[in-house]
Parts: C-alpha cells; structure tokens; sequence
C-alpha cells in the first residue's frame, strides 16, 4: 500500500483493495448510520455503509437499548417535553431544532412500528413507543437497510476521507478487517455516523467508538461545537461494563468502612461520588428499589443483572465496589458542527447525524442519556441521509474527477518510528479520565494537560505509519488525542459552569458565556465564539 | 471478557465471529471460533445474543481474564441467560419485550430523587 507523502495524494486503485462507486458513503451503523442509508436510498441514492464493527450489533444503542423522546403532538405536552429540558441544558438549546426533531422522532418511531418494531403495550394495551430495547432495534434496522437496497461493509473501518480538488468530499478509504484488505468508496457526498468518542472506557459497547468520524472530518477541514460538553461519566460495577445509571436511583453508597457517604447520588451526587472515589472505593446496594420495582429493572433490562448474576451478587442485598466510567461525547453534546437543516456541515459534501454530529441544538450542555441522544440519531440520521442524496444529485456525473486521500497522523511516513496506537491511547486516556481534570476542571489543571498533549500531537505528526495490523489502533488513538484537544480548549474557553461543564474556578454559569464554543484545526487548536441562533433572531428584530 | 466457547455445543455457525463488533473471534480449524484477540473484548455480550446454540460465555470482568472452566460453566445455568431474558430468538414468546417498563421506572426514578432531595435540603445537587 502506498503512502501519502505531504499534504494529499492522488487515488490510486492498488491491488488488494476492492472499490465501490456510490452517490452516498455512510460510515458507521449504528441508529444514526442506519437511518441515514435508508433515508438516502429512498431519497434514490446508490448507497454503500461501512461500519468498523457489524451493523446491527456495533455501537452504544445495540449493546445498551435506548429511551426515545417520543412524544405525543399535542402542544401542551411538546412544551412540557422541550421546556423540561431548558435548564439541564444550560439554555443553549434551539427551541426550533426541538420541535423537528419531536415531529421526526415521532414519525421515524411510527415507521419502526409498520416494520414491524415489537413495541409492547402496557397493562391497558396503549403501545408504549418511548424505549427501544437495542439488540432487537438494531437487528431490524440492519435488515431494513439491506431491503433499502444499501451495500453493507461489516469489520470496515474507515480510516481517510477522499476529496476532489475542490475540496469537496469525494468518499474515504478504510481497512476490511477479516478479509485483510481495504475498501475504497468513491462517492459524491458522505455521511459520518461514527458515534461518538468514549475513549475506550469499557462503557457498555462504546469501545468501536474512538472519535474516528471527528478526526476524519477535522482533516477534510470540519468545525466542532460544544465539545466542552464531553465529560459524562457513568456509574457501573467497578469490574464490569454495563453503565447503567438510572438503577442507581435507589442505591446507597457507602465506603470502605460501610459508612453512607453524604450527598452521593445518581442524580445530582454523582460528583460527590467521583470526589469519595478520589479518596478510596466507594460501594453500592439498590436497597431503595421495592418488590415491583425490582421486577420492573429485571424485566425492562435484563444486561444489567449479568454482571451481578455472575459474580454471585445481590445487588438489592449486597453491596459492590463501584466506579464512574467516562462516555465522552456518547452522553455528552459535542460533535460536528451542522450548519443546515440537512445536517450538513462546514464541508461541502460531508454530512454528520448521531453522536458524531453536535446534540447542543436540543441538548443544549447536557445528556446524560434519557432519550434526546436517540431521538437525535433517528433524526439527524434521516436528515443527513436526504441531505447527502440531495447533494449529489445536484453534482450530476463526477466521471473521471480526482480524490486526494486527506489523511493525516498514522498515515504518513516521517520520522522512522512507527504510531503505537496502545501506548498513545493509554497517554491520553491519562489525561481525559482522571476526575480532577475532566470531571472537576480547572484552568491550571487544563493547561497543562493541554500542553501533554499538544506534545503528544507533535509527536505522534511525526511518526510512521504503523503496520496494517496497528492501523487500526494508530487511528483511534490519534483521534482520541485530536478529540481531546478540542475538549480541553473548549473547555479552557468556556470560563464558568454550565450544563455538564463545571469549573473549579469559575463555579456559576455566567450569561456572557450564554453562547456556543466552535473549535476545530489539528496542529492548532482553536475556538471561537458563536451567537446563538434564538440570539440572533431577536438581533435581527429589533 | 469473553472467556470460553463450549466446544460440544458449538456448531461452527460462525455467527459470534460474523457479529463481533470488536473483531474479537478467529475461524479456527474446522470453523470453531477462537479467541484470537481477548484484549479488544468490550464485554457487550452481543457474541452470547446471537449464538443459537448457547456456547459462550462472557465472564462480567471487563479489564481483566478470570479462568473459568468449562464445567464449571456448564453446570452454572448461565450458558443463554442473556438470550433467554431478552426474548431473542425463540424465547420470543416466553419472554416478551417489557422495555415499557423503562417508563415506569424513570418515573419512579424521578420521585425518589424528588423525594431523597427533599429529606436532604442541605444537599444542593448540581447536575
Ligand atoms: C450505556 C449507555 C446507555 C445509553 N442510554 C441511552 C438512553 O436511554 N437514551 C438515549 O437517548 N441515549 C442513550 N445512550 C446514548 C445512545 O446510545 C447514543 O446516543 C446512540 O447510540 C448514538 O447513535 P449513533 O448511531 O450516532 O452511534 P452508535 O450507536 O454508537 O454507532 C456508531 C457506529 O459507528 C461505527 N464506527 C465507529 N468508528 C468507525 C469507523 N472508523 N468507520 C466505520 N464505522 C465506525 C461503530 O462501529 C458503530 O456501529 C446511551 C449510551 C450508553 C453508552
Ligand atoms: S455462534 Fe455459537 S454455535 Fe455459532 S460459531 Fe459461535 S460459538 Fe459456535
Ligand atoms: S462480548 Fe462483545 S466484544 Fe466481547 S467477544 Fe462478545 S461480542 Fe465481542
């Protein structure tokens, strides 16, 4: 396989690889990937989707299930459901951004039902739309995305985005895992559904999710926003995976010596938690749970008693050790930045939908999970899939156009020394998972993780592209080092607390910070300021 | 992590290799699947879901191997516990998807934190 050398390199089609032509490339399966193939082949578009892992079982939903803010159209309880969530989120959501996405959210969940989703009804028999149990969600969407006529590539990570030379994106490169081989998809617009990035925390299936879809599109020269919103944590088992956190509502937490920990909570106490753990282990019991509530957890969620199954533990009767993972951007806001009601973002022909794109438009600084993160990806998903057909529809034939791969770090040759994706991903996740750095933030403390890992940026710039068996690896770490960057300057901007963002320093939310922070740029980081949209209508009507 | 594939169940299916998200398994000789690369194991228990035959087991320790035995394993009861509560495959009818519950206990959730704040008003929670 060659190398890029410089800035970009032509395309060539090299033996042992296999290449496609399509109108619209989507990467990642997930809800978001999904969505966004079958809304694009319906809007007539030849679709091919790539997914690091198997459509259908890759990703935070398949593993983990999902509510879904789904609903009803009456006014009243629309208001309730957008207003409900204004303070959560620091105010910086789009009330008009809300309102699709409930009108779409609604639609998408209905489809599902026709397809034959088996929503199950309640002790009255009303059909109950507002929880999507993943494994089985995702099963049916692999299944109407191949009925959509879409090409599906499973174990096919994308590593590069192509671009003409226009700088309009072209299609992307990646690597098929169990055929040892790579894919080459040359395509008019492209769609990044590649999740979010959760820094290989163990989070109940969000280890396929590194941030790739943001490094990517970084190189083809895409904006961020509100990735300063990138710090959920989530409360699990101490030795297992599943974060769940909503059964922590009826937990106590206790130390070493079995003594209650003040203020600990799920909901609102979880950074007593993360300051307790800083101390020495902390451990759960769900003895708040009641008989019917008990049940109730068993039934709807069965993945969450496996860890206890198998280790012989009660969780209602016993306690356990437990820890606070980090979800990054999967719970968190930030994403891509989406400058149109297609999803598009600052780079013609590059669509984002799901984890990938930025949340802030109905989440404002907050998640957390509770249903608007599945919403968004149904959603956005729909939009960006239309959007990216519509695109290259408009760009006509591309006969004989050329791509330049546009891959950066890990895919060069430099200085002799290979990328190590291990040792890299460990640095960085030094620096993002430690609580006094990400979860309780400070400009001291930032700063100077800041400085790691521009240092570690540097280095990793100037090193060799690994082995086809560490590409892989060399990519996710370097796109967990760019993500964390945009992180921490964000974060370093944005000087107050608000939605999940809390500053040691700056403690209050302060009304001069009651806009977006955009960042991009990968040698240099940068951010800037941006009005809110409701902000700048009220300008323009005065 | 996963830890162990019961051979004698096994039918080379080769659905767990197919489904792995995180390109754990190897097609071993004579199509056995093998755990070709543990460490990559994100503990998702998807392989478990999709093996019909009910030949995996995937241990809760997600950052570290724990040696189990295969009859030990066996004789746990453990072996399609996932697949059976979650009302895949032919357990469809027996074990009907109840996720609605989920809505019941987010508000249940919602009134014991309501009520749990009210009992502690010195504690001023920030999200
Ligand atoms: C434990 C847990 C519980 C949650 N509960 C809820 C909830 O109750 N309600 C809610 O709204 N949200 C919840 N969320 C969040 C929700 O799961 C996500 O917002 C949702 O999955 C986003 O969908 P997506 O399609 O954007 O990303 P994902 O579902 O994460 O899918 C991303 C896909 O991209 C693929 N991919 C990654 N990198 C590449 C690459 N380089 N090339 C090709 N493909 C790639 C991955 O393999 C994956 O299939 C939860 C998350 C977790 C972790
Ligand atoms: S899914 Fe089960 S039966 Fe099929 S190959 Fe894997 S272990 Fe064997
Ligand atoms: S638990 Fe998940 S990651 Fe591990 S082998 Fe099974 S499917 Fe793969």
């Amino acid at each position: 396989m060659t190398k890029s050398l410089g800035r970009a390199e032509k395309l060539s089609s090299s033996a042992g690889s296999v290449v496609f032509d399509a109108d619209v490339l989507v990467l990642g399966g997930g809800p978001a990937g999904a969505w966004a193939a079958i809304s694009a082949a319906e809007h007539g578009a030849r679709v091919v989707l790539a997914d690091k892992g198997f459509c259908g079982t890759s990703g935070a939903t398949a593993a983990a299930g999902t509510g879904v803010w789904y609903v009803d159209p009456s006014p009243e309880r629309r208001e309730a459901a957008m207003a409900s969530r204004e303070k959560l989120g620091g105010y910086l959501q789009d009330r008009r951004w809300m309102a699709r996405v409930l009108d779409r959210t609604y639609a998408q969940s209905n489809q599902l039902a026709d397809w034959g989703y088996p929503y199950p009804s309640d002790d009255d028999g009303r059909p109950q739309r507002n929880s999507l149990q993943g494994p089985e969600y995702m099963r049916l969407m692999r299944k109407r995305t191949k009925q959509a006529g879409v090409t599906i590539l499973d174990h096919s990570p994308a590593l590069e985005l192509l671009v003409d030379g226009n700088g309009v994106v072209a299609g992307a490169t990646g690597l098929r895992r169990q055929k040892g081989d790579r894919w080459v998809v040359n395509a008019k617009a492209v769609v990044i559904a590649t999740g979010g990035c959760a820094f290989l925390s163990k989070t109940l299936g969000s280890n396929v999710l590194t941030g790739d879809g943001y490094l990517l599109a970084a190189e083809a020269g895409a904006e961020f926003t509100s990735m300063e919103f990138s710090n959920a944590y989530a409360i699990s088992p101490a030795f297992g995976s599943v974060t769940k956190t909503l059964f922590y509502s009826w937990a106590s937490f206790t130390d070493e010596q079995g003594s209650v920990i003040p203020g600990a909570s799920s909901k609102g106490g979880r950074s007593v938690i993360a300051r307790a753990l800083r101390k020495g282990p902390v451990y759960a019991q769900l003895d708040e749970a009641d008989a019917e509530t008990q049940r109730h957890m068993r039934l709807s969620q069965p993945n969450f008693f496996l860890p206890f199954d198998r280790t012989g533990i009660d969780p209602f009767r016993q306690r356990f050790p437990i820890t606070l993972r980090l979800e990054g951007t999967v719970r968190g806001t930030g994403g891509l930045r989406i400058i149109d009601d297609g999803c598009a973002t600052t780079v013609p022909g590059l669509y984002a939908a799901g984890d990938a794109a930025t949340r802030e438009l109905i989440c404002g600084g907050f998640t957390g999970g509770g249903s608007h993160n599945a919403a968004w990806a149904m959603s956005s998903g729909y939009w960006a899939g239309q959007g990216a057909a519509e695109f290259a529809r408009q760009l006509g034939t591309t006969i004989g156009r050329q791509a330049f791969r546009r891959g950066t770090v890990g895919l060069r040759s430099g200085s002799g020394r290979a990328l190590q994706g291990g040792p890299l991903a460990r640095s960085v996740q030094d620096e993002v998972f430690p609580y006094e750095l990400n979860y309780f933030r400070e400009a001291g403390r930032l700063g100077g993780s800041l400085r790691r890992l521009d240092a570690l940026w540097t280095d990793a710039s100037d090193a060799d592209a690994p082995d086809e068996e560490e590409l892989l690896r060399a990519r996710e770490a370097a796109a967990m080092l760019a993500t964390a960057r945009w992180m921490y300057r964000s974060a370093l901007a944005r000087q107050e607390s608000r939605g999940m963002h809390r500053r040691d320093d700056y403690p209050e939310p302060d009304d001069r910070y009651r806009h977006l922070v955009t960042t991009g740029g990968l040698d240099d980081v940068w951010t800037s300021a941006r009005p809110l949209a409701s902000s700048q209508f009220s300008e323009a009507a005065e | 992590m996963i830890e162990l594939v019961v051979a004698e169940r096994c039918t080379d299916c080769g659905a767990c290799i197919e489904v792995c998200p995180a390109n754990v398994l190897d097609r071993g000789p004579g199509g056995l699947p093998v755990l070709a690369r543990v460490e990559d194991c994100q503990t998702c228990f998807m392989c478990e879901l999709y093996c019909r035959a009910d030949a995996i087991y995937v241990a809760p320790d997600c950052d570290r191997r724990v040696s189990v035995t295969k009859d030990e394993v066996l004789s746990s009861g453990r072996l399609g516990q996932y697949r059976r509560h979650s009302g895949w495959d032919e357990w469809a009818d027996q074990f009907p998807n109840e996720q609605w519950l989920m809505e019941t206990v987010f508000r249940r959730a919602g009134e014991a934190a309501a009520q749990s704040k009210a009992e502690r008003p010195d504690v001023s929670g920030r999200k």
